[in-house]
């Protein structure tokens, strides 16, 4: 990406990050969401990080196919069970990265 | 209400003064996860500048974790652009939870407002705003002070990524590990779980079907609405408009 794409990039990106935030104050004030549209928008922020994660671990990016055994997986379920037992941010951060250093150079 | 100029500017005044005290909590936080967010960045190829610009114009942590993961998986902006479009949606309802305390300020405030709310902004001043005594003053220095502090710690950790080798210690994998860290934070009851384990199985079998990155969007705002659907079900007497 050149660096005016970039540039028009991180514009698509602000107006679109901007026009949620402002709609309602401008607009809704104060007025009340429908129960499902408010559910359906608390549900959106674990549904992305999952949808993110999963073919980031599962899918190889050569073949385009779901594999069980690449140490991006494996090494995402053990960080899992470490962030579900302690729930530190930085602290999955850095037993990610050093399970992740481990697996892929015993592989 | 009459009020004089000299008052109006020592209201003004007091508002800086009690937003600042109440925002270092924010930026506390900030620091650290801008720094990390700088160096990722910086390994994913973007220069201090871009990194700077776009924590100025889109100010919001996660979206620019996972486009910075997009972009360097090699995703187009379309793609980009529309995925944050759905991250940052959740906005809308901090954004519609925090009108009702902002009645009767002028709008260019509000719109100057509105580009602040981050998770955190939210949480902090929607709390200040129910125990009362907090006004649009200590709101927008709450705001701009994280804005300040999260600029700074990206750029920071943009510039520091430059003395970080590459691929040094499992470094590739600190976002994949951080989403799994937010994630976790996320699950904060039963349809939060069904609705992650939908969203991941949904993701997986579109990213195989689909084109370029749009499976995120699509798997999301399904398994999303699946959520929706099951917890409606499970409990019929729960919301109901």
């Amino acid at each position: 990406m050149n660096e005016l794409d970039y540039i028009w990039l991180i514009l698509g990106m602000g107006l679109v990050t901007y026009i949620p935030r402002w709609l309602p104050l401008a607009v809704l004030a104060g007025r009340r969401l429908p129960g499902w549209l408010v559910e359906w928008l608390d549900l959106i922020p674990v549904a992305i990080l999952a949808s993110l994660l999963l073919p980031l671990m599962v899918v190889s990016d050569t073949t385009g196919k779901a594999d069980p055994l690449r140490p991006e997986f494996l090494a995402g379920i053990i960080t899992l069970v470490f962030a579900l037992k302690v729930k530190s941010l930085s602290g999955t951060v850095i037993v990610g990265m050093l399970v992740y250093w481990l697996i892929s150079s015993l592989i | 209400m009459k009020h004089q100029p000299v008052e109006t500017s020592h209201r003004v005044k007091t508002g800086i003064y009690q937003g600042v005290a109440a925002a270092w909590p924010v930026c506390l936080g900030y620091v650290p996860i801008g720094l990390a967010f700088g160096v990722i960045a910086q390994k994913a190829g973007l220069q201090p500048w871009q990194i700077g610009l776009m924590s100025l114009v889109v100010f919001a942590g996660s979206a620019q974790f996972i486009a910075v993961s997009m972009l360097s998986g090699g995703a187009g902006a379309v793609s980009v652009i529309l995925t944050t479009f759905v991250v940052n949606l959740r906005h809308f309802l901090m954004s519609s939870s925090l009108a009702i305390y902002m009645g009767g300020t002028r709008k260019w405030l509000l719109s100057l407002f509105a580009y602040g709310i981050t998770d955190e902004s939210f949480a902090l001043n929607l709390s200040r705003f129910k125990q009362g005594n907090w006004g649009i003053a200590q709101a927008l220095t709450v705001n701009h002070v994280s804005n300040f502090f999260w600029i700074a710690g990206t750029l920071a950790g943009g510039f520091a990524g430059e003395f970080i080798p590459d691929g040094v210690f499992g470094i590739d994998y600190a976002l994949p590990a951080m989403f799994i860290g937010l994630l976790v934070m996320q699950l904060k009851g039963r349809r939060y779980i069904i609705t992650a384990i939908l969203a991941g199985i949904l993701a997986v079998l579109f990213a195989m079907i689909l084109p370029g990155n749009f499976y995120i969007i699509a798997a999301s705002m399904l398994a999303a609405f699946g959520g929706v659907l099951i917890s409606r079900r499970r409990k019929p007497e729960h919301g109901g408009e």
